[in-house]
């Protein structure tokens, strides 16, 4: 009656919904808001810029896949090579040639994550190595910021005019909108002798809801940490990491900036500047690279943010989150080795309890 | 506020898999008809199995002992119908393998006589010493799975004067619903039966865990309790491993069972409310263990539920009874967590056995496996704070040792850590790979050691004898030469003149 079935391996026999794919497309999602706050403010380049990047890291990907004899289409469908192009795209000034975005998404995908075996396996964060590379390679292009110019403004570029942009780089008409980011004037009006206090006088404006120069995807800040949070109650990440790095910039940036105000910025103006936001929740929080305890992801995620200040504050960059991630990176598997989680019946030691009663 | 609670008051462990209890925990308890022919296994618990002290062509009675315990961890088998013993063989074991174990076939009399029964009218005035031997003898064993002698527990408990007796109405597996069957249909046979368990133990309370996805068995059984404030029902988090003791134990009392030891050595012991109910047959009625509640489900089946059938019923014919809707894509011995592939349903119910599940197409499905993404899933899910990615890490690289470093040992096979991967890694199989090898290994040590030591041993025996034949050699030389020095050289003895 009940015939002989094919043999699986041991229980469990049922398993969960949850997939990797449905973990990448959580976190898609989650941050379409800012990225389409992003198009909007800088306009046709940024869609371009965003698009190219996308699909020179899911190119790199299928490259490698088809080198390494793998079949191509189920790999890229799990979405974590047009994930990793993404955030790329995100943290890449919108205006940025053609160029930049193949460069980025081939690199990242090809030597940050494939050379090291693919998904799971690579040590650093594919789309923040990318980032450090072309800022490295191409520091001029890599810091060329525009001031916002929503892609409904008359003087914004049209598809066409913004496909120019893109392919040939910025164009004269339009380069009344070069601009700097707030992280970027402060620094070079410090390193001039002009402290805060005077130069935050004709300082970039900072829009609170996010419109001014910076990164395609990083001057939305509250749609960024919106879809973090909501990331967190759909428990895609947990609020170890965010909470950790957020906390690791805003300790060290207001106990500074209460003792000398006029050389260390605010508090706010850290978490609200450059990739802070986007860096806590969706770039440290990369399961790759990230510990995988939680009292781990702590030591890390402040570790990220101490990193991030000073790099911030006393390194050549203005922006330090990508080298901060990627120093964290490294020593990732060092937390994991020391801090574990205490077993069942032991102490921390990995010693039995004493039967006590 | 659901979401807030979800949030902070669930424990920090294991997982909420779709518990697919109902409808079958609601269908009403079935009785299977007498089945024509019943095979009973000599292995149905943990420890040595049961000698036969029947032979083929004797009458049995139902409750009749068949084969008796050997050793200090057994447990005897009881006939679980009236009829004749028709062979003593091997059949299929529920065992993955499919191979074989030994059993006795009695062919039924359909009469359904019961043996002479000893029933006990006040339980507590016996010794407790005299409740561990009838729940012995009486064959009673855990029945929520692990299938540990119950007397034997029972002893343990009263040395190591354990005050709590922890009750486990967990059932948390998936699918599964015997116990829920059995508190919510003879929740005075439960309660009396812990009553009878804290006597023999000398307890003073019992904690009965009931998860809170079983309303109605918890108000069965605080109904039943009512007259008796010793037993405490404490509803309990759904979630699985709950009904794991270890887990079980912490949500109740909040005591930890230190690695390596025993629950009893913190005080408590833990019963199945159905090893509870089969303790009070065992004493109140006299009768061994010989029936169960076995739930049958999965979308296979036509009409599951749970049934009331004999122990050594083929699963086929459990199968039959509640109707198969289409040849089952996949039949487990109990929960979907824990459970035992079955290659086929010919195999005999057995007194672990809570659940038959026999799933189709849909439910057997096996999702793609895919690479770690080091989600940190198994880790937040593991129970017992282990870190399965990366036991399984090293084990898929061949470092079992590395494995161990991280405690392997300490795993409790739940199954938490495969459920929740997104990757749907066979983390268990690992698990279960490394520990087989790591045993096999150790008594690969074990058989080395020995034949090493007999080889020194040889080697010893061979020198001793070489010495003691050269001493012996020497003595005889130094006697001679004695002998020698002491009589001058032989000289020519004067011949007697004589003739």
């Amino acid at each position: 009656m009940t015939r002989p079935v094919e043999m699986p391996v041991a229980a469990p026999y049922a398993a969960t919904p949850n997939s990797v794919s449905r973990v990448m497309i959580i976190v898609m999602v989650a941050l379409t808001p800012a990225t389409l706050f992003g198009f909007w403010l800088y306009g046709w380049p940024a869609i371009y810029l965003w698009m190219i990047t996308v699909g020179a890291a899911a190119g790199g990907e299928a490259l490698c896949l088809q080198l390494r004899g793998r079949a191509v289409a189920p790999v890229l469908l799990d979405g974590s090579a047009v994930l990793t192009g993404w955030l790329l795209a995100l943290s890449l000034p919108p205006w940025a040639p053609w160029w930049i975005g193949v460069f980025g998404g081939l690199f990242a995908t090809v030597l940050g994550k494939q050379v090291f075996g693919g998904l799971g396996q690579n040590l650093f964060n594919p789309a923040m190595v990318a980032r450090v590379a072309l800022l490295i390679s191409f520091p001029v292009h890599m810091t060329a910021w525009v001031a916002p110019l929503p892609i409904v403004a008359a003087a914004a570029p049209g598809p066409i005019a913004g496909l120019l942009i893109t392919l040939k780089g910025m164009q004269p008409a339009f380069d009344a909108v070069a601009s700097a980011s707030l992280l970027g004037f402060a620094k070079t009006e410090l390193s001039r002798g002009i402290d805060l206090a005077q130069s935050l006088l004709h300082a970039p404006i900072q829009g609170w809801y996010g419109s001014r120069a910076g990164s395609l995807g990083e001057t939305a800040t509250w749609l960024i940490a919106a879809g973090g949070v909501a990331m967190i109650f759909l428990r895609t990440i947990t609020w170890h990491i965010p909470l950790a790095m957020l906390l690791g910039i805003a300790v060290p940036a207001a106990i500074l900036n209460a003792i000398d105000p006029a050389r260390y910025m605010e508090a706010s103006t850290h978490l609200l500047s450059g990739g802070a936001m986007l860096g806590a929740f969706f770039i440290a929080t990369d399961y790759v690279t990230s510990p995988n305890t939680r009292r781990g992801q702590l030591v890390f995620g402040a570790g990220c943010g101490v990193l991030t200040y000073v790099i911030r504050t006393w390194a050549g960059y203005p922006e330090g989150v990508a080298f901060a991630v990627l120093l964290m990176n490294s020593l990732t598997p060092v937390i994991d080795s020391y801090i574990r989680p205490r077993i069942y019946g032991r102490n921390r030691q990995g010693v039995a309890l004493e039967p006590g009663r | 506020m659901r979401l807030i609670e979800r949030f902070f008051k669930e424990p920090r462990w294991g997982v909420h898999p779709d518990d697919h209890k109902r409808p079958a925990a609601d269908v009403p308890l079935r009785m299977l008809p007498q089945p024509a022919r019943v095979h009973m296994p000599l292995q149905q618990h943990v420890g040595g199995a049961a000698r036969p002290v029947v032979l083929v062509g004797q009458k049995v009675l139902k409750g009749q002992l068949l084969a008796q315990s050997q050793g200090n961890i057994s447990a005897p088998i009881h006939a679980s119908v009236s009829g004749t013993v028709t062979a003593i063989a091997e059949v299929t074991a529920p065992h993955p393998s499919g191979l074989g174990f030994a059993a006795i076939t009695i062919e039924s009399d359909f009469a359904d006589r019961w043996i002479d029964t000893d029933p006990v009218a006040d339980p507590f005035a016996l010794a407790p010493e005299e409740i561990a031997r009838r729940t012995a003898a009486a064959g009673v064993v855990g029945l929520g799975g692990a299938t540990f002698p119950a007397a034997v527990k029972f002893v343990l408990g009263r040395r190591l004067g354990v005050r709590t007796l922890i009750v486990n109405g967990g059932e948390c597996e998936p699918y599964v619903s015997s116990d829920d069957r059995i508190m919510r249909d003879f929740p005075e046979q439960v309660v009396d039966g812990a009553r009878i368990i804290m006597h023999a133990i000398g307890a003073d309370e019992s904690l009965v865990g009931i998860e809170d996805n079983k309303p109605e068995a918890i108000a069965a059984m605080t109904k039943a309790a009512a007259a008796f404030p010793e037993v405490k029902i404490r509803p309990v988090p759904a979630r699985y491993p709950m009904g794991s003791d270890k887990q079980l134990i912490q949500t109740l009392t909040g005591k930890e069972v230190p690695a390596d030891a025993r629950a009893a050595e913190v005080g408590v012991l833990v019963h199945n409310v159905s090893t509870c109910a089969a303790v009070h047959k065992a004493i109140r009625l006299g009768q061994p263990l010989v029936e169960r509640i076995v739930t049958i489900n999965g979308a296979a089946v036509t009409a599951p539920g749970n049934l009331f059938a004999p122990l050594g019923t083929l699963v086929d014919e459990l199968l039959a009874f509640c109707g198969l809707a289409q040849a089952p894509a996949r039949l487990i011995l109990g929960g979907p967590m824990m459970g035992t592939l079955l290659r086929h349903g010919r195999v005999p119910l057995v007194k672990g056995a809570s659940g038959i599940l026999a799933f189709d197409a849909v439910e057997a499905a096996v999702p793609e496996v895919g690479p770690c993404i080091r989600c940190g899933s198994c880790t937040r899910a593991c129970p017992m704070g282990l870190l399965p990615l990366e036991m399984a890490a090293h084990i898929r690289s061949g470092d079992l040792d590395g494995a161990v470093g991280y405690s392997l040992s300490d795993c409790i096979s739940c199954g938490c850590c495969a459920y929740v991967c997104p990757s749907h890694i066979p983390l268990v199989q690992y698990f279960s790979h490394a520990k087989g090898e790591l045993s096999a290994r150790e008594r690969a040590k074990l058989r080395t050691e020995a034949g090493k030591r007999l080889a020194e041993a040889r080697l010893a025996r061979l020198e001793r004898d070489a010495r003691e034949k050269a001493e012996v050699a020497a003595r005889r030389k130094a006697e001679r030469a004695a002998v020698k020095a002491r009589v001058p050289a032989p000289q020519p003895q004067p011949q007697e003149a004589s003739t």
